[in-house]
């Protein structure tokens, strides 16, 4: 049995509060994140962060999902296999990657080099109510990724850790994966178009000329 | 050790069943470049010819939901796949449908079906007998094949059908074809 095993046996308490007080804000990061990056191909999981997304600009170049919760890892899966020249960033919330962790494990399997996997990590179902997910006990989605063979995973809670992470996400070994602790909190939404045979012609269009 | 002993003791793969060779030279006609699947002993030989073919991108998946996503992203990038699995994958993947559906998502999907004929565990017998009215139910066009020479024509109209209407479409491979598991005739409790 390892250390982390026989740790959980103390079931250590859980403050459920803890994530309103995190100091990382979403929407700051995550346009500072797209900044300056045209090219990036980017999927964001349904909720928060596809506003998120948004409210950054936007653009062609990203497939916000408005639903298929669980699909936004294998989405950018196959896109950076089809793109194997292009930088594929799934931006996405504890929710929604943990509704498809196996995809984990099967991007583990596969080491695309060029994608990145943010998870905006509030802890929480921030579209239902706010109930908690199991990050708020003891899941640690970057210890998952790394099980599953990520070179490179991490887990930021600082603004300073967050600023850090924009400047260096690609520079590290793919496939990389980065939970950024972020406050929850209600932001306004701003919505992306919703008719999802616009989103996906207009992102084929941008990136491959045709629809 | 003599040549021939060596070569005995590899193991030697089936023989491949003749609806496998023009069925894959259908999807490579049709521009499949990933195959996402999880594995059926029925899917196994064109399993293998996918994996030989260095043009072809094979990525196996934890679940079956996952495939449909895959493609989905595959597709935006400009690529095109197939989605292989068991009936009893059809079931997961009902939700992650809806992207074929709302986004019209070429997907081409190949089922080897368990528990429809002949089956000796009847755990497989209710995906088996509800897969293709699922997928009908989730908006994928369904094509049920019961004949071997039927299976590679069946999939060449299931990807033209897909890959330039857009749109969803399974070939469900009959247990007719694929031939029921044997399981060892001495086999009790344990067998799986």
């Amino acid at each position: 049995m390892s250390d982390r095993i026989e740790g959980r046996h103390e079931t250590p308490a859980v403050d459920a509060t803890r994530a309103e007080r995190f100091p990382i804000r979403r929407r700051p990061f995550v346009a500072s994140l797209l900044a300056g990056e045209p090219d990036l191909l980017v999927v964001t999981g349904l909720g928060a962060p596809a506003w998120d997304a948004t409210a950054a600009g936007d653009r062609d170049r990203t497939f916000p999902l408005w639903g298929a919760m669980g699909g936004a890892v294998p989405m950018g899966l196959g896109l950076a296999l089809a793109r194997p020249g292009d930088r594929v960033l799934v931006l996405t919330g504890d929710g929604e990657l943990l509704m498809g962790l196996g995809a984990l494990s099967t991007v583990g399997y596969q080491q695309p080099a060029n994608l990145a996997v943010v998870v905006l990590d509030n802890e929480r179902y921030g579209e239902t109510g706010g109930q908690l997910t199991h990050t708020a006990r003891y899941t640690d989605l970057a210890a998952v990724a790394a099980a599953c063979g990520w070179p490179s995973t991490t887990t930021v809670r600082t603004v300073s850790e967050a600023d850090e992470l924009v400047r260096q996400l690609w520079d590290a070994p793919g496939p990389r994966l980065a939970v950024v602790k972020v406050a929850a909190a209600e932001d306004p939404l701003v919505m992306p178009p919703r008719d999802g045979a616009l989103l996906k012609d207009r992102f084929r269009r941008a990136v491959l000329g045709t629809a | 050790m003599p040549e021939t002993e060596t070569d005995a003791a590899a193991p030697a793969a089936p023989p491949e069943p003749s609806w496998v060779a023009p069925t894959w030279e259908v999807l490579r006609a049709a521009g499949v470049q990933v195959v996402a699947f999880v594995p059926d002993a029925g899917l196994a030989a064109l399993l293998r010819r996918a994996e030989r073919t260095d043009a072809v991108t094979t990525v196996p998946l934890s679940t079956e939901e996952e495939g449909v996503a895959v493609l989905a992203g595959a597709w935006l990038g400009g690529a095109a796949g197939v989605l292989c699995m068991q009936s009893s994958g059809v079931g997961n993947c009902i939700n992650l449908l809806s992207l074929a559906r709302t986004c019209r998502f070429p997907l081409l999907v190949l089922v080897t079906m368990r528990g429809q004929y002949g089956e000796r565990n009847p755990w497989q017998v209710p995906m088996g007998s509800t897969a293709a009215e699922v997928l009908r139910a989730s908006g994928v066009l369904t094509f049920e094949v019961a004949h071997e020479a039927d299976v590679a024509p069946t999939v060449q109209a299931a990807a033209a059908m897909t890959f330039s209407g857009g749109g969803a479409a399974a070939v469900l491979i009959g247990q007719k074809v694929i031939g029921a598991k044997a399981f060892a005739p001495a086999a009790t409790e344990g067998a799986s």
